[in-house]
C-alpha cells in the first residue's frame, strides 16, 4: 500500500469514529448506510467478481435477522411466548442479558447462513446465468413466504426484537448500533480487501470470464464458487442481525426477506458504483443511500415509482457504473498503460 | 396438516379439476413467456404485472357496469399497445445485451407497474363478478364455478388462434424465422425490429387475456404479479421453448400441484411452495445436465 492510501484509510476510519458525534441526528441513517455498504460489497464478491448475479443474498440477510433476534430472546426467555405477546412485553432483558444475547445472536447470525450457503451451494451454484438469477430470486421469495407461516417466529404478525436496555436512552442506542454496524463495515472491508489481493480473486475473475476454460485449466471451480458464496453469506447474515436490532421489528416479507427492496438495492448499489471493483460498491451504496433518502422524503408515496425508473435508467444507460465510467475516461489512474496513438485513433473513429 | 385429501376422493377430484382449469390459464401466460424468450432471448420479470394490469382493465369495465367477460376482448387490445410502448421505451435497448440486464430492467418495470397500479386501483384484493353461477358434479360433492370453465375455454380458444396465426400469417412466419436465426432473417428482408415489437405486443396481449380471465375467476391485487412470472418461467423451463403441448401439460401439472399444496400444506404456504418448486426443478435440471456433461468427459 502506498502512503496516500494509508492516509485515506486512516482518514475514513477517523471520520467513521467521530461521525455520530458530529451528526448526532443522522446516527440511524449512518448505521443503515454502513449496513448497505456491507451488503453491496458482499454482493459484489458474487455478482461482480464471480459473475454469478444473485438475487438470493437476501436469504442470508433475512436468515441472519431472524436468527440473531431468536437467539437473543431464546437464550433467556421462552421464544414462543415472546412472539405471542407481540408488542406488550412481559419479559425485560437486563443490560448484560441484552449485550450477551446480541453477541451470541450475531455470532449465530453470521455462522449459520454461512453453513446454509455451503450446504445449498453445490446444488444452486451449478446453475448458470439467468437460471441462477431466477433460482436465487425464487429462494429469497420462498424463504419470505415460508417464514411468514411459521408460528414460533411470529408468522404474519411479525417479531419484535428485544428493546435496547434502559441505559442512556435513545442516544446510547443510536451510538451502540452505529458502532456495531461500523465495526461490521470495517471488518468486511478488511476481509474483502485481503481477499482481493490473493489468488482467490483471480480465480473468481476467471470463473466470471469463462468458467469452462477455468475448469479446463485445472481449477476446481465449484469449490471456489461455494467459498465465495459462503463469504458473502457470512457478512450478509451479520448485516441482517445488526439491521434486525436497529429496526426493532421483523416482518417476514417487508423487513427480513424483502426481495423487492433490499434484495434489489444490493444489486443496484453494486451496479451503480461499478461491479468488480473494491471501491465501486462503497461509492455506489453511499450515492444510492443519498438518492433514496431524498426520494423517500420528497416523493413520499412515489418512491417505488422513482425506484423502478431508477433501476431501468441505471441498468440501460449506466451498466458499467461509476467506476467503469471513470476507468474508461482516465485509464491511467487505474494502472492501465494506454498507447497514445491508439487512443487518438479511437477518438477519431468516434 | 390435513390429510383429508387422501381420505375423501371427492376432494381429490375437486382439486384435480380446479388445478386443470387453473393450469390452462397458467399455460396461456407461459406461452407468451416462451414466445418472447424464444424470439428475443429476454426473460420478462414484469410478465405477471402485465397479467395483473390486464385484470384491472376487466375489473374497471366491471366497475362501470360492463360485463367483465368483454374484458377478454378489450384488455388484449389495450395491452398490445402497452406492450409496444414498453418495448419502444425499454426492451429494445436490452435485446442484444446480457440476459441479466434484461432481468434487472424488467424487474424495474415490474416495481414501477406494481406501484402505479397500487396508486390507480388501491391496495385491495378485488374481483370482477361475472355472475355465471356454479356447476355441481358428482351428487353436489364437487363444485365448479362456471367462470373457471369459461376462462379455460377462452384460453384454449386464444391459444389455438395464436398457433394458427403463427403458422399461417406472414408476421407469424417472420416471428418464427427470427426466433430461429435473427441475423439470417434480417438478411432475407425481415424487419426484425418490427418483429420484436410485435412479439412483445402479442405477449402483452396474451397477458391481458389471461389477466381478464383471472380477474373474473380469482382475485387480483397490485402486488400479486411476481408469482405469475415465476409460474410461467417454471412452465417454460419444464416444457422447453417451442414445445406447445409441453407448455399446456406442464401448466396443468403446475395447477394441480398448487391445488394439492393448498389442501395439504395450507393456503399460507401456497405461494411459498410454488417458489420452492421452482428451486427444486432448477436444481433437478442442473443435476440432470451435469450428468450429461460428465458423460461427455
Amino acid at each position: 500500500m502506498s502512503k496516500n492510501s494509508w492516509i485515506l484509510y486512516i482518514g475514513i476510519l477517523v471520520f467513521g469514529l467521530v461521525a455520530p458525534f458530529i451528526f448526532p441526528a443522522f446516527k440511524v441513517q449512518l448505521s443503515i448506510l454502513c449496513v448497505l455498504i456491507v451488503l453491496a460489497t458482499t454482493w459484489n464478491i458474487q455478482g461482480g467478481e464471480m459473475g454469478y448475479n444473485t438475487f438470493g443474498n437476501i436469504l442470508f440477510y433475512g436468515l441472519g435477522m431472524y436468527l440473531c433476534a431468536s437467539v437473543q430472546v431464546g437464550m433467556f426467555f421462552p421464544l414462543a411466548e415472546w412472539t405471542e405477546s407481540g408488542g406488550e412485553k412481559t419479559f425485560v432483558h437486563t443490560p448484560s442479558q441484552f449485550f450477551q444475547g446480541m453477541a451470541a445472536g450475531l455470532l449465530v447470525a453470521a455462522v449459520v447462513p454461512t453453513i446454509v450457503a455451503g450446504l445449498i451451494g453445490y446444488a444452486i451454484l451449478g446453475l448458470r446465468g439467468h437460471y441462477f438469477a431466477i433460482c436465487t430470486l425464487g429462494l429469497g421469495v420462498a424463504a419470505g413466504e415460508i417464514s411468514g407461516g411459521i408460528e414460533i417466529i411470529g408468522a404474519g404478525q411479525g417479531f419484535t426484537t428485544p428493546p435496547f436496555p434502559n441505559i442512556g436512552g435513545l442516544e446510547a442506542r443510536g451510538e451502540f448500533f452505529y458502532f456495531l454496524s461500523f465495526g461490521a463495515l470495517v471488518l468486511t472491508f478488511i476481509a474483502v480487501r485481503a481477499i482481493y489481493t490473493t489468488r482467490f480473486r483471480l480465480i473468481l475473475n476467471a470463473i466470471r470470464d469463462n468458467e469452462d476454460k477455468a475448469e479446463a485449466m485445472g481449477i476446481e471451480t465449484m469449490k471456489y464458487k461455494i467459498t465465495g458464496w459462503m463469504i458473502s453469506a457470512f457478512f450478509c447474515g451479520l448485516a441482517g442481525g445488526i439491521m434486525g436490532g436497529l429496526v426493532g421489528y421483523i416482518d417476514s416479507t417487508d423487513v427480513a426477506f424483502d426481495g423487492r427492496e433490499m434484495g434489489v438495492f444490493m444489486v443496484l448499489m453494486a451496479i451503480l458504483g461499478g461491479k468488480g471493483t473494491l471501491w465501486g460498491p462503497i461509492i455506489g451504496a453511499t450515492l444510492f443511500h443519498f438518492f433514496k433518502e431524498g426520494f423517500w422524503t420528497f416523493f413520499l408515496g412515489w418512491q417505488y415509482v422513482a425506484l423502478g425508473v431508477l433501476i431501468v435508467v441505471i441498468v440501460i444507460y449506466f451498466p458499467e457504473g461509476l467506476m467503469g465510467w471513470l476507468r474508461e475516461k482516465y485509464p491511467e489512474r487505474f494502472g492501465e498503460v494506454v498507447d497514445e496513438a491508439d487512443r487518438k485513433a479511437q477518438v477519431e473513429l468516434k | 396438516m390435513d390429510f383429508l385429501v387422501f381420505q375423501y376422493p371427492m376432494i381429490t377430484i375437486q382439486a384435480c379439476l380446479d388445478g386443470l382449469l387453473l393450469g390452462i390459464l397458467f399455460a396461456l401466460i407461459a406461452y407468451g413467456m416462451a414466445l418472447q424468450w424464444g424470439v428475443m432471448n429476454i426473460i420478462n420479470i414484469a410478465q405477471g404485472d402485465l397479467v395483473i394490469l390486464g385484470g384491472y382493465i376487466a375489473y374497471f369495465m366491471y366497475l362501470y357496469g360492463i360485463h367483465p367477460a368483454w374484458g377478454v376482448i378489450v384488455s388484449p387490445i389495450i395491452m398490445y399497445f402497452v406492450g409496444i410502448a414498453i418495448y419502444k421505451l425499454v426492451i429494445n435497448k436490452v435485446v442484444d445485451r446480457d440476459l441479466f440486464i434484461s432481468i434487472l430492467a424488467t424487474f424495474g418495470i415490474s416495481i414501477l407497474f406494481m406501484q402505479l397500479m397500487n396508486f390507480a386501483f388501491g391496495a385491495d384484493v378485488v374481483l370482477a363478478n361475472s355472475g355465471y353461477g356454479t356447476t355441481m358434479l358428482f351428487d353436489n360433492n364437487v363444485v365448479l364455478p362456471n367462470s373457471k370453465i369459461f376462462s379455460a375455454f377462452i384460453s384454449i380458444v386464444f391459444a389455438i388462434c395464436l398457433v394458427v396465426y403463427m403458422k399461417r400469417s406472414k408476421l407469424g412466419r417472420a416471428i418464427r424465422a427470427t426466433a430461429q436465426n435473427a441475423r439470417a432473417a434480417k438478411i432475407l428482408g425481415v424487419d426484425t425490429e418490427k418483429v420484436y415489437a410485435a412479439t412483445f405486443g402479442i405477449n402483452a396481449a396474451l397477458c391481458g387475456v389471461a389477466g381478464a380471465l383471472i380477474s373474473i375467476t380469482f382475485t387480483i391485487h397490485p402486488y400479486m404479479g411476481l408469482p405469475y412470472t415465476i409460474r410461467s418461467f417454471m412452465i417454460v423451463i419444464v416444457a422447453g421453448l417451442g414445445n406447445l403441448p409441453g407448455v399446456a401439460m406442464s401448466g396443468m401439472g403446475l395447477g394441480i400441484f398448487e391445488e394439492f399444496a393448498d389442501y395439504i400444506l395450507g393456503t399460507e404456504f401456497r405461494i411459498g411452495s410454488v417458489f420452492l418448486l421452482l428451486v427444486l426443478i432448477l436444481v433437478y435440471r442442473r443435476f440432470k445436465l451435469s450428468r450429461k456433461r460428465e458423460y461427455l468427459k
